[in-house]
């Protein structure tokens, strides 16, 4: 259903452009005053007589009559009502009272959605054609389909020709002529669309007392589609649940970044950093409706905003928690992991009190609604692709800075052996601070991008945290590659298992899992050995 | 484990499985055909590090080492940092396992690789670290009992109780390290010379058949480093000694037996002390560094 | 053996918990309110999780955040002879539990025999627990999984048994749990004289706890145990097999979690997987912590004022008591290292080495 209001939507974007561009050169106006009639008898002779004329504009006129925007006014003048709400008057004049939409019967519509496939299919601009066949391909009806079959050998665009032959193959799958049955197969085959396959799989399958279809050839025929069906079919949900595993894995990638580099590199276990998450997220909520009370242009761009100010507040917490807390447990993991914890309890408490218990939503901008159609039955919305284009940048920020800048350097020699960075004058203890605050503004990253991927409660960090842990451990700690695959990995592995053995059982799957490779590979996928693993 | 030249024995699989499960002795062939053939070219030999090579993530600790100590032998090992000489302990003592190579016990001519610490420690190969490494929160005392030789095993520690003998050389062992009246005190309290002192009484309170030393002498005063060249000269031959050390002094006061050298993880020479010392490749070692 | 059991306490401990035992388990109940002695035989059930946490974190260094999943495991099994004795009685009158009968189940599940029989569920409460326990510590242990590692991923196991026991195809009736239970051993639940008794039961099972952990810490197990929670390399280079050590003092710890888990349900009325929920776990830890891990009347005495000031906190300040929780937790890890126990024992004994 989805599916069919986009593309009547890209109709409708060809015509309003082809209306507004063409100005309504008056010479060339068919005779539309037939529309205004209430009696539809008339208005589908109408119908019929704008189709037969050669105006370049009845294409236009009838897509906007069946998208419902078409009115008349009392004295029977017919107006086209444009997106914008403006009426554009058709057969001269202004609106005299209010306007009403032009409706149909089951009669007027047959006859426009006929003339309307003649039309656009004899039309000389390809895309027009494409647009058209595709649109008739969908949902194709048998009257039309005889049209088609007429214009199907004379069409020179193979995409096209290809909506033809689906449209017409749909058509003929029970047709009592085999030779028009073995073609609609081949159709099929060629076409690979994955509408068909129940249909199919009813044709290959057995009545009561015989096979539904007689031909054994024909039958082969019809099987062989269903497998090039079924195996699109495959690779579709593929394709899908790895684009989707890959969105998961870079919100696993981005709430496990900061702990890689907190757990990772400081050993210092954080369980409030699944809060960070949940403050960055509120952060943009806050953001958000900060702006909105501005104006709604500024809303538009509401995440420039959002990203630094939710950086801002993590790290800061970060540096806080560091400085009051965790400081004075270094070298005591199993405390700082009890600490921590309580400190969860208490920012989780407090966003309670603050925000209230209930989640909210932050919506996307509208730049980040909608969606991307990858391949025919596959949309990937762009908030999904917008988070993965996020992790990858805030991914080669983190290499960069611990890669490409002093205070990188700092750190790692921290982490590598703090005496000695000490000895060399490095402010071991001003490092551990900023360490800290970068692994948590990290996570309120994070929770700007879950913003944008669904609702924002007091408990988000506590769904993720379990998550993020199990990323860095795969990874192998402190290492920020393994941590990059981990994160993917895990996130396609789930999408991959979701849909065999369900949500949760997919979940402690993958935990007996992570429990199982623990044991061939304690110090992670990607293990450092020797000394440095040896003294951890 | 049937090979027929002493240079290339089969490797036994390597670090996946760490550590045997059970409190037995595992059920391998006690006489091992390799160390067999071994003791009959060396009858005194007692420990025998065979062919062992070890990498962490390509870089070689070890490569093709083969070290034979004798029976009741005091062995010094040196070597500039780096050299493998703390790999070579651990994969002694079971902590690192070699990724080619055995370690053979030739009193039961056994094979060691891929035991666990614990395994063969109770075989009789004792460990000192370089750091005093006591139990803090235990007394001396305690430290001592735990280091016993007696059966180790869950239901014996639960059930069982020290006996009137085992009593007496706990306090014996005591007296001997010079702690005696500290027994009541809790090690993490005492003083970075007595806590070497209690690790080697625990080393003795174990009566290991070998004992391994790593730095004996760090941090500690001339005083000190006199009574433990004295100790270590005492233990043998009643124990087979080894001496991980880079104090060459030191080295050159304990050495009576043979010495060995080892760089870049490689044997670089071996033999009494005057002999490795004129060897112009551990002088180039170290006068290279 | 026998006189080693004798020996874990001077004739002045024994007289005192012994007197402890008559005033709390015979004198006490009959002279509190129904509800407070309720109340008491919960907290004695949280002190014997909190012993259990404490014999592995405190005595073996292991933190375990997700021993709750043993007491509520140990809870199920008592929760499943005591819908099963619900006999016919139930809403629907029939055969089968409830919620079996609501999920349309023609038949009882083949893991739901047996549960019939008061002893055999019992046995259960302590034999499931444990040999989860017991074949989970052995993976962990085999492959030295240690500190954090092993208690994220204890939490993570509890997590995913909640998960698992919330679905309904697994068993045990989902998110409600089992609950609206009549008998136990043919004695009405409601009967003021049966609560009494389980009050008794509880604190008598509180004391054998506390007696059985004493056993094991004043042996030469005990000091094992503690050297490999201070050191556990040295310990393995001494002779000792660690994994094992470590695996008896866990096994016994889930199994000690499953009866008070078996205990509680009966006093409470219903048991549902969010008692697997690792904040359960960890508030544990926080009795533990509070009272003085390494000790045994610390942790006891932490269950009880902790899981008692809950009790008054959520009656009168709802909102404050996520706040009092959260910074319990900072400052008994920032300023009481040692819990209150440590605050008794005074300054002596300052930690001597911090790996």
């Amino acid at each position: 259903m989805k599916l069919v209001t986009f593309r009547l939507f890209l109709l409708l974007l060809i015509a309003a452009s082809a209306l507004t561009g063409s100005a309504f050169a008056d010479e060339a106006r068919p005779d539309v005053s037939g529309l205004g009639s209430e009696d539809l008898a008339e208005v589908t002779r109408a119908i019929v007589s704008i189709g037969k004329s050669s105006s370049p504009e009845a294409i236009e006129i009838l897509s906007a009559l069946e998208a419902g925007q078409i009115e008349r006014d009392s004295a029977r003048r017919v107006f086209l009502r444009k997106e914008s709400g403006e009426l554009v008057p058709l057969t001269g004049g202004s609106p005299e009272g209010t306007t009403k939409k032009v409706t149909l019967n089951n009669v007027a519509r047959r006859t426009l959605g006929e003339t309307l496939a003649r039309l656009s299919l004899t039309a000389s601009d390809v895309n027009v054609r494409r647009a058209a066949a595709e649109r008739l391909a969908d949902q194709p009806d048998p009257e039309t389909v005889e049209f088609i079959r007429s214009l199907v050998e004379a069409e020179k665009d193979a995409k096209t020709k290809g909506f033809m032959d689906l449209a017409i193959a749909k058509v003929d799958l029970r047709s009592p002529d085999r030779a028009r049955r073995l073609a609609a197969a081949k159709a099929i085959i060629a076409s690979e669309d994955i509408s068909l396959v129940a249909e199919l799989k009813a044709i290959v399958g057995k009545g009561p007392n015989s096979y539904i279809e007689p031909d054994p050839e024909v039958r082969r025929e019809f099987s062989r589609a269903l497998s090039t069906v079924e195996r699109r079919i495959v690779k579709i949900n593929a394709i899908s649940n790895t684009i989707y595993g890959l969105s998961l894995g870079s919100v696993l990638l981005l709430a496990a970044l900061g702990l890689a580099i907190t757990f990772g590199l400081m050993r210092v276990i954080n369980m409030a950093h699944g809060e960070m998450l949940m403050l960055g997220a509120y952060a943009t909520f806050f953001v958000r409706e900060r702006l909105v009370a501005i104006g709604p242009e500024i809303t538009e761009w509401y995440l420039l905003f959002a990203i630094p100010f939710a950086f801002a507040v993590t790290f800061g917490a970060g540096v806080l928690l560091e400085r009051l807390v965790i400081r004075h447990l270094y070298g005591r993991p199993l405390e700082t992991l009890l600490a921590t914890w309580g400190l969860s309890l208490i920012l989780i408490q407090a966003v309670r009190l603050v925000f209230g218990a209930q989640n909210v939503a932050v919506a996307n901008p509208e730049w980040l609604s909608g969606g991307f159609e990858l391949m025919p039955a596959l949309v990937v919305p762009y908030s999904r692709i917008a988070v993965l284009l996020f992790t990858a940048i805030v991914v080669l920020f983190v290499a960069y800075i611990l890669r490409g800048t002093s205070i990188g350097l700092r750190v790692r020699s921290v982490t590598q052996n703090r005496e000695t960075a000490a000895a060399l004058g490095i402010p071991t203890r001003r490092v551990d601070t900023l360490t800290f605050g970068l692994g948590s503004g990290l996570a309120g990253l994070g929770g700007v991008a879950l913003s944008q991927l669904g609702n924002v409660g007091p408990e988000l960090g506590q769904q993720h945290i379990i998550d993020s842990f199990v990323v860095v451990v795969l990874g192998g700690v402190g290492n920020i590659l393994g941590t990059v695959i981990a994160g993917f990995g895990l996130g396609i592995a789930n999408k991959l298992l979701e849909p065999s053995v369900g949500a949760v059982l997919g979940k402690i799957f993958l935990l007996v899992i992570l429990i199982l490779f623990i044991q061939i590979r304690p110090q992670g996928l990607f293990a450092q050995k020797g000394r440095a693993a040896e003294s951890a | 484990m049937v090979t027929e030249t002493l240079t290339a024995p089969p490797s036994s699989p390597p670090a996946a499985r760490r550590e045997k499960s059970s409190d037995r002795p595992s059920p391998r062939k006690v006489s091992d055909e390799r160390a067999q053939q071994i003791r009959e070219k060396r009858k005194k030999a007692l420990l025998c590090v065979d062919d062992i090579s070890v990498s962490f993530d390509g870089f070689k600790a070890l490569t093709d080492l083969t070290l034979i100590l004798d029976k009741g032998e005091l062995r010094c090992i040196i070597g500039p940092n780096g050299a493998g000489k703390t790999t070579l302990m651990d994969v002694m003592t079971g902590k690192t396992k070699p990724d080619k190579g055995s370690v053979f016990f030739l009193d039961e001519l056994e094979n060691l690789t891929g035991l666990s610490e614990h395994e063969i420690a109770r075989r009789g190969i004792g460990r000192k670290f370089q750091r005093p490494t006591v139990f803090p929160q235990h007394t001396a005392r305690e430290n001592i009992e735990l280091a016993l030789k007696t059966n180790k095993g869950v239901l014996a520690s639960l059930f069982g109780r020290y006996t009137a003998a085992d009593k007496e050389r706990v306090d014996q062992t005591l007296e001997e390290v010079g702690l005696k009246d500290e027994r009541t005190r809790l090690a993490g309290t005492l003083a970075h010379g007595q806590k070497q002192w209690l690790e080697i009484g625990m080393l003795l309170a174990q009566d290991p058949q070998v004992l391994l030393v790593d730095e004996p002498i760090a941090g500690m005063t001339h005083q000190e480093v006199e009574r433990t060249a004295e100790l270590l000269r005492r233990l043998t031959p009643a124990h087979t000694v080894v001496v991980i050390e880079h104090d060459m002094d030191f080295v050159r006061s304990i050495a009576t037996d043979v010495v060995t050298v080892l760089h870049e993880g490689k044997l670089l020479s071996e033999g009494p002390m005057d002999t490795v010392q004129a060897d112009p490749r551990v002088i180039e070692v170290y006068l290279g560094e | 053996m026998k006189s080693r059991l004798l020996e874990i306490h001077g004739p002045r401990g024994w007289a005192i918990w012994g007197a402890l035992m008559i005033i709390f388990a015979f004198i006490v109940p009959s002279l509190v309110p129904e509800q407070y002695a309720l109340i008491l035989g919960k907290y004695c059930c949280f002190a014997m999780v909190a012993l259990a946490v404490d014999l592995v974190w405190g005595f073996a260094g292991i933190l375990s955040l997700g021993h709750c999943l043993f007491f509520a495991l140990g809870g199920y099994a008592m929760g499943m002879y005591l819908l099963r004795s619900v006999g016919t009685s139930g809403v629907y009158r029939s055969e089968l539990p409830d919620f079996m009968v609501f999920l349309d189940w023609k038949e009882l599940p083949w893991f739901w025999r047996g549960f019939d029989n008061f002893w055999f569920a019992l046995s259960m409460a302590v034999l499931v627990p444990g040999f989860v326990g017991f074949v989970f510590g052995y993976f962990a242990f085999r492959s030295r999984i240690k500190g954090v590692y092993f208690s994220i991923i204890t939490q993570a196991l509890t997590y995913a048994a909640m998960l698992l026991f919330f679905r309904n195809e697994t068993g045990f009736g989902g998110n409600n749990g089992l609950t609206d239970f009549k008998t136990m051993y043919g004695y009405s639940l409601r009967d003021p004289s049966t609560k009494a008794f389980l009050f008794s039961l509880s604190v008598i099972a509180l004391g054998l706890a506390y007696l059985s952990c004493r056993f094991l810490v004043t042996s030469k197990y005990g000091a094992v145990l503690r050297a490999v929670r201070d050191d556990e390399p040295k310990t393995r280079f001494t002779g000792y097999n660690t994994l094992n050590y470590k695996w008896f003092a866990w096994t016994f710890s889930t199994m000690l979690c499953g009866i008070a888990g078996a205990l509680y349900v009966p006093q409470v009325g219903i048991i549902n997987p969010s008692e697997m929920q690792p904040s359960n776990s960890i508030e544990a830890v926080i009795w533990v912590a509070t009272g003085g891990r390494g000790t045994l009347l610390g942790p006891i005495l932490g269950a009880f004022l902790v899981s008692g000031s809950k009790s008054v906190l959520t009656a009168a300040v709802p909102d404050l008591w996520l706040f009092f929780l959260g910074a319990l937790f900072v400052v008994v890890t920032l300023l009481l290292p040692r819990g209150i126990a440590g605050l008794a024992q005074g300054p002596l004994r300052k930690k001597a080495h911090g790996h």
